[in-house]
């Protein structure tokens, strides 16, 4: 069997221009052994879709600290299935008020993670759910 | 500083203290570290004496405050005749609710007002493009035109506070528009007071709210420069930022030095433009960030003074001493703060708050409790400015000025922090300026690998970061969180389509056209934006000019 290592997508949707927390995250998990693909800052829910279909990822991590996320994060997840990704597997990060999250699983994102989240549980939490049969 | 005897002798005496004594407490207590380095890579010795300063010359390293090299502070008297500015940063929702907010600021005794936009607004779109919808309102205030700015300021009387607005790209446009209220008010323009950020260079670097490539982007800023020195003589035309440089994950001594080369920058380029260094360069102001390392910071804040003097002076030829100052507002470290046992943040806002007061700030935003989860509440601003008033009024430590100085450990960093700054600032100078090294995504990466260094001290547990990752309790969810009603959004839009009913849209379409031919050309476009401001044009639709005839930047992005 060959072996193929998870592909992450790491998405910044809307205005905000906080990307620390994005890039030390995408550092993470290539350091974990995934192919990381960083989208950069102001993406709309359309172009992180279309790059999640073009990339073939298994994954497409989330952030966001503007507060938008209520109004993005679904959208991307609705796109993805339109466009017939319902195998990739959606998690979000960033500053997410804990009610807000039953909210967001409902809505197809897997798993929010909120400030202070070390990186090792998010790389466990992708390796123990992704989707797609990967190696 | 000392006696050149006498240091001799005090370092001899240390080395047989530490073969001695110190020797014999290690063989049986180790200490806690190998080796104890601060955030900028700076080894920190068990103890500093009159040795390590034994090169010291009090007169050309410190002076006297107020003087050349500002080391000790840029006022003679400092906090003793009156306190630092006490600015907290707030806005949110509509320009109803902000007001409602500022006021409420101002009756508690804050002494000057600070706006924080939303992002459309940042970024110069109005709330009804599809781009602004899901962030009206959400991270600052909505402004899309004169009319929300009225609303903002409403009963405010524009010369009687300071203003400081979070605003880059489209400062020029906001700008305009507080002119404009302030018109309204029968308040003429030199009598305004406040501060712009318009600090492009930062943005593209670490913020993210750019709009424009850097070479109109820069030609706006100097713009700015020129219609301020003639029009609004009392106004800081720019705060030259290093707080964001910190939050995305800089050290404290990539934190001088990217803010300082990014200061470079812009004198170069309004020198270039024509100026006389000496017209502008008095309304530079900086704004640094405050971490908990205290020593570190105040020694950052010295160390950034003393070497922006040293800059102008030498490199740039000012003779105006105000050239030479180093003005600044500082803001905790809002990525300091955890979102585990919040209530800790309150020690940290104030620890920070001792050390940029220690470091002699010209004003400051303590931030909330709660800024880790959400906007802040009413009642945890209030905390935060509470801070701020104990550390001024029942510490002491506004009683002399820069305190600390004088201290062998706090000179030692002071000069260890200058020295590290400007080796960067070489580094930079080697890439061609700021504007390269930020172009080939030098600055990005420097500060990416600090902050993922950083971060996985954190992960090893070799840094402690309370409640965190060492002292952890089972916690219930917080309550009383602020919340943005989702219907500001639609509010907002509403709002928006009924002022563009009752403008004059043939004025608007002609000073838009106006302002395209002048965008076209090289004359300063203050005037044509403010003309344009005036009836109504809102930002997005004076944004889309400037997008058609400057185009958009496109970022590098450095992992």
């Amino acid at each position: 069997m060959t072996e193929r290592r998870i592909r992450v997508l790491v998405a910044k949707p809307g205005l905000d221009g906080h990307d620390r927390g994005a890039k030390v995250i995408a550092r993470a998990l290539r350091d974990a052994g995934m192919e990381v693909i960083y989208t950069g800052l102001r993406q709309t829910p359309e172009q992180i879709a279309t790059a999640a279909v073009q990339e073939d990822v298994d994954v497409v991590a989330l952030s966001l600290l503007s507060g938008a996320h209520n109004h993005l994060f679904p959208k991307v997840v609705q796109l993805l299935k339109e466009k017939g990704m319902d195998d990739v597997l959606v998690v979000g990060g960033g500053v997410i008020p804990d009610s807000d999250i039953p909210f967001l699983k409902e809505n197809g994102v897997s798993e929010i993670f909120t400030p202070g989240t070390p990186t090792s549980t998010v790389i466990e939490f992708i390796k123990n759910n992704v989707k797609k049969a990967v190696s | 500083m000392f006696d050149r005897e006498k240091t001799k002798r005090i370092a001899a005496a240390k080395e047989t203290w530490e073969k001695g004594m110190v020797a014999k407490t290690l063989a049986k207590n180790k200490e806690r570290f190998e080796e104890f380095v601060n955030t900028s890579g700076i080894k920190i010795d068990r103890l500093y004496t009159p040795a390590d300063l034994a090169d010291f010359d009090y007169e050309s390293s410190l002076g006297f405050p107020g003087e050349y090299p500002f080391t000790r502070g840029v006022q003679p008297t400092m906090y003793r005749g009156r306190f630092w500015t006490m600015r907290q940063y707030a806005g949110f929702a509509t320009a109803e609710e902000s007001n409602k907010r500022y006021k409420y600021l101002l009756e508690q005794g804050q002494t000057g007002l600070s706006v924080a936009f939303d992002l459309p607004t940042q970024i110069g779109y109005d709330s009804d493009d599809e781009i602004a919808q899901g962030e009206i309102g959400k991270v600052g205030v909505a402004i899309d035109s004169l009319a929300d700015m009225e609303t903002l300021f409403n009963g405010i009387p524009l010369d009687k506070v300071s203003t400081s607005m979070t605003i880059n790209a489209p400062a020029s446009i906001l700008l305009a528009m507080y002119i404009a209220v302030a018109e309204k008010q029968g308040v003429p323009a030199e009598k305004l007071n406040g501060t712009i950020q318009n600090d492009i260079l930062k943005e593209y670097a670490a913020r993210g709210t750019y709009i424009f490539p850097p070479e109109p982007s820069m030609r706006l800023i100097t713009n700015i420069f020129e219609f301020c020195s003639k029009n609004v003589p009392n106004w800081n035309t720019i705060s030259i930022s290093g707080y964001h440089i910190r939050e995305a994950g800089s050290t404290a001594a990539q934190e001088i030095a990217f803010t300082l080369a990014d200061g470079i920058a812009y004198v170069e380029a309004a020198i270039k433009a024509g100026m006389n260094v000496d017209d502008f360069a008095g309304r530079l102001s900086f704004f640094f960030n405050a971490y908990n390392d205290l020593f570190e910071e105040v020694a950052k804040f010295r160390a950034a003074r003393r070497l922006w003097a040293k800059i102008m002076k030498e490199r740039f030829k000012a003779k105006d001493p105000r050239s030479m100052m180093l003005r600044f507002h500082t803001q905790t470290g809002g990525s300091t703060l955890t979102a585990q046992q919040p209530d800790n943040n309150i020690i940290r806002v104030t620890i920070q708050t001792l050390a940029a007061v220690l470091g002699g700030t010209q004003s400051l935003h303590t931030n909330s409790k709660d800024e880790a989860l959400c906007l802040p509440t009413e009642d945890s601003v209030r905390i935060a400015l509470r801070t701020q008033q104990i550390v001024a009024y029942e510490s002491g430590v506004c009683d002399t000025v820069d305190p600390l100085a004088g201290s062998y450990y706090v000179e030692s960093l002071t000069n260890a922090l200058e020295k590290k700054a400007m080796e960067y600032i070489e580094k930079i100078d080697s890439l061609g300026g700021a504007v390269k090294a930020i172009e080939q995504g030098y600055i990005q990466k420097e500060i990416a690998d600090s902050s993922y260094a950083y971060q996985k001290e954190i992960e090893s547990g070799k840094r402690v970061v309370v409640g965190l990752n060492k002292f952890q309790i089972k916690e219930k969810p917080v309550e009383d969180l602020l919340r943005v009603d989702p219907a500001v959004g639609e509010m907002q839009i509403k709002k928006l389509k009924a002022m563009k009913a009752s403008r004059d849209n043939l004025a608007v379409k002609a000073k838009l056209d106006d302002l395209r031919q002048a965008a076209k050309g090289d004359s300063n476009l203050m005037p044509y934006i403010l003309d344009a401001v005036r009836v109504y044009a809102t930002e997005g639709e004076i944004c889309d000019v400037l997008r058609e005839v400057f185009g958009e930047y496109r970022p590098v992005e450095i992992l």
